[in-house]
């Protein structure tokens, strides 16, 4: 649909006529902004932390280990220098050989979902499959954050 | 002829005061939209439609997905 209104606004004399294909599922999936009535409801990315930790997957399980006791934290996301999430370090990986990498312990391509995911829809798919938390990226992959379910689950209580 | 854009993209013209329409049907533009967008829908992009844009300026166009 896109391509046609952009040829449609040439043949109407624009000159600087740009089409963004991906749409605009592209831009709330990647978290940015929104108007409209969608906007007030709470969605994946107003819930996420932003603060989980993360490493690179050269670094060793156990500094890393060290550097997630020293918060309140219990996993951390490997991110390649992009902060494209590779994988997950929970407890169970962060308790493993501390020579290892990161790489080599991670759980290997956890699933992901985008910021623009209403939160009480994602909570309760989160509940029926028994699943705590879940890592947040924009649909190029880059880390947004970590929504634990019970975050979700208390702000649509919240706001009924 | 209209060139494609990604994201980043669309941010730079953005800052840079770019036009934005969005020309899908009226309750989809309701329910979420980009910010600033204005609503024309396809059907209905015509000289008169466009007469509030500015013709020398960027005008970015999008729809719902690469449909």
């Amino acid at each position: 649909m896109s391509p046609r209104a952009a040829w449609r606004l040439e043949g109407l004399g624009f000159s600087k006529v740009y089409d963004y294909a991906p749409s605009k599922v592209d831009w709330f999936a990647a978290g940015l902004p929104m108007e409209g009535a969608l906007s007030s409801v709470p969605t994946v990315g107003d819930v996420a932390r932003e603060d989980v930790p993360t490493c690179a997957p050269e670094e060793k399980v156990g500094v890393v280990r060290g550097r997630v006791r020293r918060t309140s934290w219990d996993r951390c996301v490997v991110v390649n220098e992009e902060r494209v999430v590779l994988g997950l370090l929970r407890e169970k990986e962060l308790a493993s050989d501390p020579t290892a990498t990161a790489e080599e312990a991670m759980r290997f391509g956890p699933t992901t979902v985008r910021p623009d995911t209403p939160a009480e829809k994602m909570a309760e798919r989160m509940r029926k499959r028994g699943t705590a938390s879940v890592v947040v990226t924009t649909p190029d992959g880059e880390l947004v954050g970590l929504m634990y379910r019970e975050d979700a689950e208390h702000m649509t209580d919240e706001q009924a | 002829m209209p060139k494609t854009i990604a994201r980043e993209g669309v941010r730079e013209l953005l800052e840079e005061g770019a036009q934005v329409v969005d020309v899908l049907p009226s309750e989809e533009y309701g329910e979420s939209h980009l910010p600033g967008a204005i609503n024309i829908p396809l059907k209905e992009l015509n000289r008169e439609t466009t007469e509030r844009l500015r013709r020398d300026g960027p005008v970015i166009v999008y729809c719902h997905d690469y449909l």
